[in-house]
């Protein structure tokens, strides 16, 4: 775990470097999600980075594509592209690497996101799919709490649940905030868990930057009741950056210089 | 249209098992033979077409050829996004099919009027757009659509429409027209449903002693522009007949084409419904009738404007 937690760190230092250097936002919900997305990469998911379009992959859908970054992140470090082309072209225009992912832009990247609402509808065809052709994959979608606003959301959640696609796992992020405003406070969204409960799904609530946590709800999966797994995760946006944690300014601002050598340095990266 | 639709989609399900029928929760006992056969490849997605796009479009990401299937206006407005990303901007082989396209289900009013959906579905890059006017061309429509590999929109009418193909299609529809009698003086473009009273109103014309060609024009996008060619070079006037707003659909996207070509676009005229909402209780028949689309509506139309071009004042 501790391995785990330093490779997050380094994940953590070079998101931050990418939004500076190329001044693009989102970086507190980059940071939010940071350990779920370390630990389906390290421990969990079944995809050849030279091999990354095999029909049987596990496959990851980052619904919430505006944490981009992060994925990017941890798909160079896996080799799935040159960690160099992240440093170096990172939002450029021409660049394989734009600021919202579109399908394939890199290896790696599943599906074109950045509007909110669209990662779990994808998820449940691809598990259907794969139930029909007798893939023996599973398939997950991240998704943030303020993207739960979104009522395709729930139209998935119910389909996958009359469905029993017990290989799909949806991750919420949640950080409690969303662009604006207190997710709880904008729409009635709390108690999530219990929703994704009442809506059909096996559910499991944890802290999402605790790794032993991650491991074990991810471990469940999938459920050998049918039903689709929810992973309800608290989280804390800005997680990691004393300065940017539960700070909602943080979702549009950039971090200066500064910014970056203190953010390293709590890092453990200075 | 529909039975077409269900008999052809459950042949072509046997031959390719790729192929998944996706349904918002319609066509009651119209699948039940398919639902038999291949129980795993029927999937009733409920009153949720958003979801039902992201899944088509999570299915065709997998390897499967899905074909989702509800009435035109909620297939198509409420979606919209899905349509546009998920199947779209991701460039995959989906098949959308709407039911009741134009006026087919008039009598339920606004809500249930496909009017604008061509205009908008050509909007989104990639996408093609069929618009079938009988049950010939809603078999070979689906069947070509599925061929493409790539996302296509089919609109199709509802029930009972009459035939005006003799038999099945072998050309291609996609980027086709089809000659269905030569003229003239004109020419008749008709797209869709409205297809039948193109027939008619030829033969109207024809009583009248006026020749026209008339041509079905299933393909929206892509367009026949060769075909188009030589109209436009003939110098005959153009008549594009649809059961859809006049703004948006395969007449303006003649005009749009015609433009880019810099040809005369005042040979073109486009007959379709007005800019409007209709309020009225109304039945199909009775919206063509206030909206200038019955065969002799049609007819006197294509006359008056020979009358014009001929004693111009």
């Amino acid at each position: 775990m501790k391995d785990l937690s330093t490779y997050a760190a380094s994940i953590r230092s070079k998101v931050i470097q990418l939004s500076h250097q190329a001044r693009t936002p989102h970086l507190g919900s980059s940071l939010s999600c940071a350990d779920l997305i370390v630990a389906l990469y390290k421990s969990h998911l079944r995809i050849d980075p030279q091999n990354a379009q095999d029909p049987t992959r596990d496959r990851f859908f980052l619904s919430k594509g505006h944490a981009v970054t992060t994925l990017y992140a941890v798909l160079a470090k896996q080799g799935f592209f040159p960690e160099s082309e992240l440093d170096q072209t990172y939002a450029e225009p021409g660049s394989r690497l734009p600021e919202h992912p579109s399908r394939n832009c890199v290896p790696g990247i599943e599906a074109s996101t950045g509007s909110l609402g669209h990662g779990l509808g994808l998820a449940t065809g691809v598990a259907l799919a794969n139930r029909i052709q007798n893939i023996d994959a599973k398939t997950f979608a991240l998704l943030s709490d303020g993207e739960c606003n979104e009522g395709s959301i729930w139209e998935a959640a119910m389909t996958a649940a009359a469905l029993q696609l017990p290989k799909l796992c949806a991750i919420v992020d949640v950080n409690k905030w969303q662009a604006t405003g207190r997710s709880a406070e904008v729409l009635a969204l709390e108690p999530l868990h219990e929703k994704f409960a009442s809506f059909g799904w096996e559910t499991h609530r944890i802290d999402g930057h605790d790794f032993a946590a991650i491991d074990k709800a991810l471990s469940s999966f999938p459920h050998p009741s049918g039903k689709p797994t929810a992973i309800i995760a608290d989280t804390i946006k800005g997680k990691g950056v004393s300065f940017m944690e539960d700070d909602n300014n943080w979702h549009y601002r950039i971090p200066n210089a500064d910014e970056v050598i203190a953010a390293n340095k709590e890092l453990g990266l200075a | 249209m529909r039975n077409a639709f269900a008999q052809e989609i459950e042949k072509l399900a046997q031959d390719d098992p790729r192929i998944i029928l996706l349904s918002g929760d319609i066509g009651n006992r119209l699948f039940d033979s398919f639902k038999e056969r291949f129980p795993e490849r029927f999937i009733n997605c409920g009153v949720a077409e958003a979801n039902m796009v992201g899944m088509a479009a999570g299915l065709a990401m997998a390897g499967m050829r899905p074909v989702i299937y509800t009435i035109a206006s909620f297939l198509i407005y409420r979606p919209y996004e899905q349509l546009r990303l998920d199947v779209g901007y991701h460039g995959l082989p989906v098949c959308i099919v709407g039911v009741g396209g134009g006026l087919s289900y008039a009598s339920n009013g606004a809500t249930h009027h496909a009017l604008e959906d061509i205009a908008v579905m050509r909007a989104i890059p990639g996408m093609q757009v069929l618009n079938a006017g009988d049950a010939w061309e809603v078999r070979a429509g689906l069947a070509d659509a599925l061929r493409s590999e790539k996302p296509c929109y089919l609109r199709i009418g509802k029930k009972r429409e009459p035939l005006v193909h003799t038999e099945a299609i072998s050309q291609p529809l996609l980027g086709r027209c089809i000659s269905l009698g030569d003229g003239k003086q004109a020419a008749l473009l008709a797209s869709g449903n409205l297809l039948p009273h193109a027939a008619e109103a030829r033969q109207l014309l024809s009583a009248r002693g006026t020749s026209i060609s008339l041509f079905s024009s299933p393909s929206v996008h892509p367009l026949d522009t060769e075909l188009l060619e030589t109209l436009f070079e003939s110098g005959q006037p153009i008549f594009i007949l649809e059961e859809h707003n006049r703004n948006g659909g395969l007449g303006t996207a003649t005009l749009e084409w015609a433009n880019d070509q810099g040809l005369d676009t005042r040979q073109l005229i486009r007959i379709g419904t007005p800019n409007t909402f209709i309020h009225r209780t109304t039945t199909q028949q009775d919206s063509r009738e206030t909206c200038g689309l019955t065969a002799q509506d049609i007819a006197d139309k294509i006359h008056s404007r020979l009358r014009q071009e001929a004693n111009p004042t």
